[in-house]
């Protein structure tokens, strides 16, 4: 019988000679990763078991990004705290100071993360690397201290969930358009403990940094892995950057799904999603008057050039609204490297908006842009539930660079076309 | 075991910033943030809640971010387990990894009203309801789950047996 991508990854990482769905089995891990909130509790669950090193010093990667450059004295501990584990264990994949950025933006750019991988992270965005083509999917601190202790994790089979994406997408319809479409229509439980495999015509035509967004936000669907098919484009990406092999996993024609759903991005508008669920979306012309307090470009989601590049192009000239505070947080050094070298950083500054460091930051209410009572934000990050971005009365809603730039712009919620026409 | 407890009841996608707001995340001191358990839904439950006590929610319950802190503070908090109608995949391991006991159960999360009196038999997932006389039957636990949580979480288990 056929197999789809992710029951032939999880079958070439596992002793177990047959599995079906619903089992639960061991699987050899690829790459591990957790960050400054997850990795603490990790390490001291792993130095209470006394071993003498970690299963593998290449395949574990620390990254310093959610309160850093450390807003306070307990994240500042925190973030010691890894960085001795970091030193004394000889950790390689180790991302501190000006070599950190926003975990899901770095590990792909780092070649860290490869097609056909099984990979785990003490961060639910893992689900980020299925944009690759691998099986990724976001456990908790102990997972990934089992991790160190043994190369191993248990994981409960899954079933997969197809999804078809037919037709060409409107010019300012992106990869985060298209995921909250679907998060939309089968909302933040419609894929619980499930694979969303994402194909057609118009994922085949979309970049890697696209198909990171959509796989990215898999997770808000309540899915344990979000995996888009590798293929050329993805090959070009990985190739240069890979230090190890890697194979490109297809689906069997007649592999099984639970369900198969088509979507035609003819019809699919900008997508806003309003407070305080990634699945309340709407198509932008049914939006209505939505003045903004902020406006936050960055994150895992959005954050990569790409999604500069779509901002850039909008504020061009144009001046940011008087009183709304624009924060445009680069994900990675190396993309804020290339939006300086591009003249990108210029454009904004000069619409008015602020530059950050690549951290996390006000992504998850941490620092760098946080929400006053009653204040709006409108953010290109994944979440918006109550108090993601600060006060619990403030609000998030979420669109891609595109909308986002254009209302940092106008003052309220906007479409493009108001500004480029 | 059992476990026993009054029910406090919450409603479909309680998420992990619900749980514990990020902005309590430089820590990972239980007695730290047990105190801010619930807070953005409910600001008096960590001083409402007794030892032993049981949190009834509806669908989803932990969706959200992978943080262990989640689990870690409703299990400082003294609640004994949590049930639901279905939980979000990664809190649903964490539980286990960390020795909460969760269980699944529509049937119930439905039926049962905040104050009503549990008792839970872990074994069996036989779930009574004191005050109402019902009777409900939890979705069984995986055997590996169940070696995780009678050897007292995942690292627990590994120390035990010296594998995953
Ligand atoms: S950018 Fe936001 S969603 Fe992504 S890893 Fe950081 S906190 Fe999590």
């Amino acid at each position: 019988m056929g197999m789809t991508i992710a029951e032939k990854i999880l079958k070439s990482h596992t002793t177990a000679k047959e599995f079906k769905s619903g089992d639960i089995i061991k699987v050899d891990i690829d790459i591990a990763l957790a960050n400054d909130i997850t990795a603490p509790i990790a390490i001291k669950a792993f130095r209470s078991c006394s071993q003498k090193g970690v299963f593998d010093l290449d395949r574990i990667v620390l990254v310093l990004d959610h309160f850093t450059p450390n807003k306070d004295i307990a994240s500042a501990e925190q973030c010691k705290f890894v960085r001795d584990f970091a030193k004394e264990y000889h950790i390689g994949n180790f991302f501190d100071a000006g070599e950190a950025g926003v975990e899901h933006a770095l590990l792909p750019e780092e070649g860290l993360t490869l097609p056909g991988d099984l990979i785990i992270g003490a961060d639910s965005h893992t689900c980020t690397y299925g944009g690759l083509g691998a099986f990724a999917t976001g456990v908790g601190s102990t997972d990934f201290a089992a991790a160190m202790l043994t190369g191993q994790a248990w994981l409960k089979v899954p079933e997969s969930m197809k999804f078809i994406f037919k037709g060409k997408p409107g010019r300012w319809v992106g990869g985060k358009d298209l995921i909250l479409y679907l998060i939309g229509d089968i909302g933040v439980d419609g894929a619980l403990y499930k694979v969303l495999e994402i194909e057609g015509p118009a994922i085949s035509a979309l970049d890697l940094s696209n198909r990171l967004t959509m796989a990215n936000m898999a997770i808000e669907a309540g899915a344990k892995a979000g995996i888009i098919a590798p293929d050329a484009v993805t090959d070009a990406y990985i190739k240069p950057r890979a230090r190890r092999d890697y194979t490109m996993y297809k689906s069997d024609h007649d592999a099984t799904y639970v369900s198969i759903k088509e979507y035609d991005c003819e019809v699919i508008e900008p997508q806003v999603a309003f407070p305080h669920l990634p699945e309340n979306t709407r198509g932008i012309s049914e939006v209505g008057e939505i003045t903004l307090d902020q406006v936050v470009i960055g994150s895992c989601t959005n954050g990569r050039i790409e999604d500069l590049r779509v901002a850039a192009s909008i504020m061009k000239g144009n001046k940011v609204a008087k009183g709304l505070r624009c924060i445009i947080l680069p994900a990675t050094p190396r993309v804020f490297k290339m939006a300086e070298a591009e003249g990108l950083i210029k454009i904004f500054l000069e619409a008015g908006s602020i530059i950050g460091p690549p951290t996390c930051g006000p992504c998850l209410g941490g620092h760098m842009g946080i929400l006053a009572q009653g204040e709006r934000a409108l953010a290109t990050t994944n979440r918006n539930f109550v108090g993601r971005m600060g006060h619990p009365k403030s609000e998030v809603y979420l669109s891609g660079p595109a909308i986002a730039a254009a209302s940092a712009i106008t003052g309220k919620i906007s479409s493009p076309q108001e500004i480029i026409v | 075991m059992i476990l026993k407890g009054r029910v406090f009841k919450f409603g479909d996608d309680i998420d992990t910033d619900a749980i514990i707001p990020a902005r309590y995340l430089s820590t990972s001191d239980p007695f730290v943030l047990k105190k801010h358990c619930m807070e953005d839904i409910d600001s008096t439950f960590s001083s409402k809640v007794a030892p032993g006590d049981i949190i009834v929610a509806g669908k989803n319950f932990g969706c959200g971010s992978s943080r262990e802190h989640a689990p870690i503070a409703i299990k400082a908090a003294g609640v004994s387990c949590v049930i639901a109608s279905s939980f979000a995949r990664i809190f649903f391991r964490n539980s286990f990894n960390m020795g909460l006991a969760i269980f699944e159960s529509d049937e119930l999360a439905s039926q049962v009203r905040e104050g009503d009196i549990l008792e839970v038999e872990v074994a069996t997932g036989v779930i009574k309801d004191l005050v109402t006389g019902k009777a409900f039957k939890a979705r069984g636990i995986p055997q590996f789950m169940q070696e995780l949580i009678a050897d007292g979480g995942l690292i627990e288990h590994i120390k035990k047996r010296g594998r995953l």
